[in-house]
């Protein structure tokens, strides 16, 4: 299975740059996440890849060949469309047999291939339906099958659980992992639901504004966001943003919520002085009975099935939610104290809203974002 | 719809009956005439009592027209099939060019394309007699006039434009990820075409057909002005009926109820094709 190279990709439409020199590389084997808001290029940058859309500048190797003068047909690509892209005069069953028949598969062969993704796929049993009789979630799995029908080296998902319901969505959250690593194709999946891009890639990229934002493992684009933007689209409930300006003494770096110190990472003397955002994850507070903690009030608390998320007012009526697991005892009305896990707690520039990565003596910048 | 009581049905039906009624009494009194002579139908006050006879339709069959002072040849059904030769061979011409040209314009925007589209619509605002006195001379120049195949050429000035703007709507309507997802599977694009746009644009090429083959059928004045008698359409041939001892209104009744049939037939063949949604359901949203 061959890496899959975007170098420099630039598209334009009109005067609108939907693509802004997009480089990066899927390792073979390997599933990259394309994770962004909507309008922010996703399907744009899969269509330059499976060659229905052609970009301006830029250059993308399948296994070190220059596809860019290669017909759609001939890229070996397998592709999931969002809206799934069956094609409403032909069975179930033509439309997976469309990428055998396009390689002039003998007939024996062509049933073979397709009963055998069906039955991975459990659609084995409306192959002789129409699009139209098929649920949404056989449609989704038909569009499937047919991507991994002849069994591509690339395989382009874009989003294709967008429009199926939840409870199926949650089903092939769970499979596709497995799906994907039997393929064994190079992989780019394009999502807009975070916990399906942390649910199902080696690695996210994140594009925003037609850009590669950041590009890493789920635990980097998580634990160190390069923005408050990626910040804020990766986490449920999302991540609480407070504007501070860190200070330091002799006990280290810190800043103050409502008068009370909270301790920050010692690398982060740099943005001494500085106005910074502070983001703190819902789930890295905690209620506490230290009278160090930071004096707040409740406002109201919503609990779901695995998670109970309370929402606390400072002093100066600053707004943050607490997320705490399911059945753990906490304050249920009235004023309490919460706790901030220091090594948790992320510092953004107010200006850039750039992450400020810690500054270590020993490892330099061993973990600035990508 | 679903909450309409007995009086709204009533008067629904009654309103439907007098729209159908309004538009179907034309056809029905063409063939209460065509199967009457000349003397039932002029006499007054007309009535719709009278002995049934055919000898209209025989003497265009035959081809023999007899009136009380003379009997003259009439070449009806040579107009007939001069028509259906020409509508069809337009229609064919016409699909053969303007399909294509109409998936080159929906899918495909080229410099000027909008323009080149527009133009070719705008041969229909013209007025025929606008084109028609240098056409003839040109025809006459080079050979084609008095042709089947100039006459189908000039025909393409009423089929081409809207067999390229009907169906180029409907192709614009099926979803270019279905034709991207047949070629990444590994299809050439000229088998995408046939395999995809094609099939799915095909209730819209056959009413678009069908439109087009009913506009050549009717059109008249062409064919008088570009053809003599052996080439002359059915719209043109009727003129014969008008004869120096008179309209023979029996004849032209039967000529008119023989020259609908053929697009009558047709449209009420075609009608589950016009009807026939494009969407089947594959594409959400």
């Amino acid at each position: 299975m061959p890496e899959l190279r975007i170098e420099n990709l630039t598209k334009r439409f009109k005067n609108e740059t939907v693509l802004d020199g997009v480089s990066f590389t899927v390792a073979e084997g390997e599933t990259t996440i394309l994770f962004g808001p909507s309008g922010a290029g996703k399907t744009v940058l899969l269509r330059c890849i499976a060659g229905a859309v052609d970009p301006e500048e830029g250059r993308i190797t399948i296994g070190g060949n220059d596809i860019s003068d290669v017909p759609p047909e001939h890229r070996g690509i397998g592709m999931a469309f969002q809206n799934f892209a069956l094609f409403p005069h032909m069975t179930a069953f033509d439309n997976i047999a469309s990428p055998l028949t396009a390689r002039r598969w003998s007939r024996e062969k062509i049933q073979e291939g397709v009963e055998q993704v069906a039955k991975l796929l459990k659609i084995g049993h409306v192959l002789s339906h129409p699009p139209r009789a098929l649920s949404n979630g056989q449609k989704q799995r038909t569009a499937l099958a047919r991507a991994l029908a002849a069994s591509p080296e690339i395989l382009l998902l874009d989003d294709p659980l967008r429009n199926v319901d939840a409870k199926l969505r949650f089903e092939m959250r769970l499979e596709l992992p497995r799906l994907l690593a039997d393929q064994g194709a190079t992989v780019i999946y394009v999502t807009q639901d975070y916990k399906e891009a942390m649910a199902l890639g080696d690695r996210i990229a994140v594009l925003s504004g037609g850009r590669i934002a950041q590009i890493g493992t789920p635990e980097d684009i998580y634990r160190r966001p390069a923005s408050v933007e990626i910040a804020r689209h990766f986490g449920d409930p999302t991540i609480n943003l407070l504007d501070v300006v860190p200070e330091k003494d002799g006990g280290g770096v810190f800043t103050r919520l409502s008068d009370q110190r909270v301790p920050l990472d010692s690398g982060l003397e740099a943005a001494v002085g500085r106005d910074c955002v502070l983001g703190l994850r819902p789930e890295a507070l905690r209620f506490s009975d230290s009278p160090d903690g930071i004096p707040v009030e409740i406002e109201a608390e919503t609990p779901f099935n695995e998670k109970t998320v309370t929402l606390v007012v400072t002093a100066r009526k600053r707004e943050i939610l607490i997320s705490r697991p399911a059945g753990t005892a906490a304050p249920g009305s009235g004023t309490a104290r919460i706790e901030v896990d220091a090594t948790d707690a992320l510092l953004f520039d107010r200006a850039t809203q750039e992450r400020i990565a810690p500054q270590h003596r020993g490892g330099g910048k061993s973990e600035a974002a990508a | 719809m679903d909450h309409m009581s007995p009086v709204e049905k009533g008067l629904r039906g009654i309103a439907l009956s007098a729209v159908v009624l309004f538009f179907m009494f034309p056809i029905f009194w063409i063939v209460l005439m065509s199967l009457q002579t000349n003397e039932t139908i002029l006499r007054s006050p007309p009535s719709m009592v009278f002995e049934p006879t055919f000898r209209n339709y025989i003497a265009i069959v035959t081809g023999k027209l007899d009136s009380n002072v003379a009997s003259m040849d009439i070449t009806f059904m040579r107009n007939l099939w001069n028509s259906i030769l020409l509508s069809a061979g337009s229609v064919a011409v016409a699909l053969l060019l303007g399909v294509p040209a109409a998936y080159a314009f929906a899918r495909h925007k080229f410099r000027g394309s909008e323009e080149v589209a527009f133009t070719l619509l705008s041969f229909r605002f013209a007025p025929p007699l606008l084109v028609l006195l240098p056409l003839s001379l040109y025809f006459q120049q080079i050979g084609l006039a008095n042709t089947y195949i100039g006459l189908i050429w000039v025909y393409q000035l009423i089929c081409l434009p809207l067999i390229l703007w009907i169906v180029r709507g409907y192709f614009e309507d099926i979803s270019p990820d279905l034709e991207h997802a047949y070629r990444i599977a590994g299809h050439s694009w000229l088998s995408t075409f046939r395999r995809i746009a094609l099939p799915l644009a095909g209730p819209g090429i056959a009413a678009a057909g069908l439109l087009a083959f009913i506009f050549a059928w009717n059109n008249f004045i062409f064919a008088l002005v570009l053809a003599s008698a052996d080439k002359q359409p059915v719209t043109v041939g009727a003129l014969a009926f008008v004869t120096a001892s008179g309209i023979q209104y029996g004849q032209i009744a039967a000529a008119i109820v023989l020259s609908i049939a053929p697009t009558l037939a047709l449209a009420l063949y075609a009608q589950r094709y016009l009807v026939e949604g494009l969407s089947l359901g594959a594409v959400k949203g």
